[in-house]
């Protein structure tokens, strides 16, 4: 599993891996939201905590098509589903692996980002740990969508509409906290709804994943 | 028709709308089952005669 | 005689031609008359005026937008274990069936609520949650549409729906918490005093079942088609490897 985990992290620091994409994505959009909303400093701190977890959920969507596509090209998958590892744990592990590449860099750059947006200044805690706290659901659910769509050409565009309906209850829990963040008031409840939603979607999505992967190697 | 008051406009375009979808769903079935039975038809003449 | 022997596929074409005639004029009748009593014959609502007339629309669409997406999930649960093609057909069948629906659901809902509300959409936790199913069956019928091999299609679209149907649960409550709505209690509910007044509830209950018929026609009907056209697909199939 650690050969796996190294393997994948390898290939997405590559040049054209993929790494870093996400990255630029995240501010490219939060860059972009006050040519939409006008730069009014009050407006945008109103917004920033939303507009950065739906611009994080985004630019991990990117990414989730390089989870299973180039390994089903050459042939990977394949041997990964007869290896002694349980497809499970290996759908596990890609999970992982994009969540460190995508999903914590976008933790990280958030706070910076914040700055951009006006976040107001007791937000950046509770965003910084929201996103902490969601974005691994966020990999996990991907890596299912991208288990269903693995075959097919563009299926990254039906990637992203199968895989966005699944992230409300993560994105609604996980801004929820920032915007009470914001206010002052306490997070601990969406905070705890997220932390299940990923606990349980971490447990138990693999199952899914692997019985829609079994399927299309089939 | 009933004295809608000042919500006749409101009635009569949510009946309007969903009279129009239904209707709407309806009609695909039918047509979509009308060509798929005989395509069907066409194909099992082909197959019979071709054996 | 159980229920298994219409999972033949020729039995069920057979069975349904002669039965979805009478869904079909069973829910014309049931709508004619839930549909004329409740719009000609039943008074103003005291608080919503004649708007009260679009619950004969809106109260059924909305119960069988859900259990349509039911419906949905149990065949997708016998297609996986029992292997039975009709079971994944009607599933499919179903699906554009309750993504209508979901629309009239969806429209019926905001027209309604324009007057009450003041706009024409409001992010209300019902409403909402039909926005996100409507999402869900788009979904679903897009992974149908985009696979090509029909077993295939079957069962990944089978997955979706169990795994959506756990998220459209995850959602309702989520969507609950995070706006806590502007529309009133359940019509349905089996409280007494919340229950819509009973001049309101017997059109109400004609309209429910017209819809619940007409649901259950199209879908025969449709699962029958699904069933030629794999048929048709099979025998073309034949056709090219012969030749």
């Amino acid at each position: 599993m650690k050969a796996l985990l190294l393997r994948d992290l390898r290939l997405a620091f590559r040049a054209g891996g993929g790494f870093g994409l996400a990255l630029a994505f995240f501010l490219i959009v939060v860059v972009l939201v006050p040519f939409s909303v006008g730069p009014q400093s009050d407006l945008l701190g109103q917004i920033a905590a939303g507009v950065l977890w739906l611009g994080a959920l985004l630019a991990c969507l990117l990414s989730l098509d390089r989870v299973l596509a180039l390994d089903w090209e050459d042939g990977t998958l394949d041997v990964l589903a007869t290896s002694p590892l349980p497809l499970e744990a290996a759908l596990s592990v890609k999970a992982l692996a994009h969540w460190l590449t995508t999903g914590l860099p976008l933790v990280l750059a958030a706070p910076i980002l914040g700055v951009l947006l006006n976040l107001p200044s007791p937000a950046f805690g509770p965003l910084t740990l929201s996103l902490l706290l969601g974005t691994p659901a966020l990999s996990v659910i991907g890596t299912f969508g991208a288990a269903l769509t693995v075959g097919l050409k563009r299926g990254g565009l039906l990637l992203s509409m199968l895989v966005l309906p699944l992230y409300v209850p993560s994105l609604i829990f996980g801004a929820e906290a920032a915007r009470r963040g914001a206010e002052g008031v306490a997070t601990d409840t969406p905070l705890l709804f997220l932390a299940g939603i990923t606990a349980g979607v971490v447990a138990l999505m693999p199952f899914a994943s692997a019985a829609a992967l079994r399927i299309n190697l089939r | 028709m009933p004295d809608l008051g000042k919500y006749a406009d409101t009635v009569l375009s949510a009946y309007a709308v969903t009279i129009a979808l239904m209707l709407g769903i309806v009609v695909l079935s039918l047509i979509k089952g009308r060509r798929v039975r005989a395509q069907l038809q066409s194909v099992e003449e082909r197959t019979k005669h071709g054996d | 005689m159980s229920i298994w022997e219409y999972a033949n596929p020729v039995k069920f074409l057979r069975v349904s031609e002669r039965v979805t005639p009478w869904f079909a004029w069973g829910a014309g009748l049931c709508l004619i008359v839930g549909l004329v009593w409740g719009f000609f014959f039943t008074p103003d609502d005291f608080r919503q005026g004649s708007t009260v007339k679009i619950i004969y629309i809106h109260v059924p669409s909305a119960f069988l937008a859900i259990n349509a997406w039911i419906m949905m999930l149990v065949a997708s649960l016998i297609w996986l274990v029992r292997r039975h093609h009709v079971s994944a057909l009607a599933a499919k069948a179903a699906a554009p069936v309750g993504l209508v629906m979901t629309l009239i659901a969806l429209f019926t809902g905001a027209i309604w609520g324009q007057p009450m509300w003041g706009t024409w959409w409001v992010w209300d936790p019902r409403l909402t949650s039909f926005l996100i199913l409507f999402l869900f069956y788009i979904g679903y019928m897009a992974l149908w549409a985009a696979i090509e091999d029909p077993d295939t299609a079957a069962d990944l679209t089978s997955v979706l729906c169990m795994v959506g149907s756990v998220f459209a649960l995850l959602s309702r409550y989520a969507v609950l918490f995070w706006n806590q709505g502007l529309h009133q209690g359940a019509s349905l509910s089996l409280d007494e005093e919340k229950n819509v007044a009973d001049v309101f509830y017997q059109p109400l209950l004609f309209s429910i079942a017209g819809f619940v018929l007409l649901f259950l026609a199209l879908v025969l009907y449709r699962t029958g088609t699904e069933i030629r056209l794999r048929r048709t697909r099979a025998l073309i199939a034949r056709e090219v490897q012969h030749a």
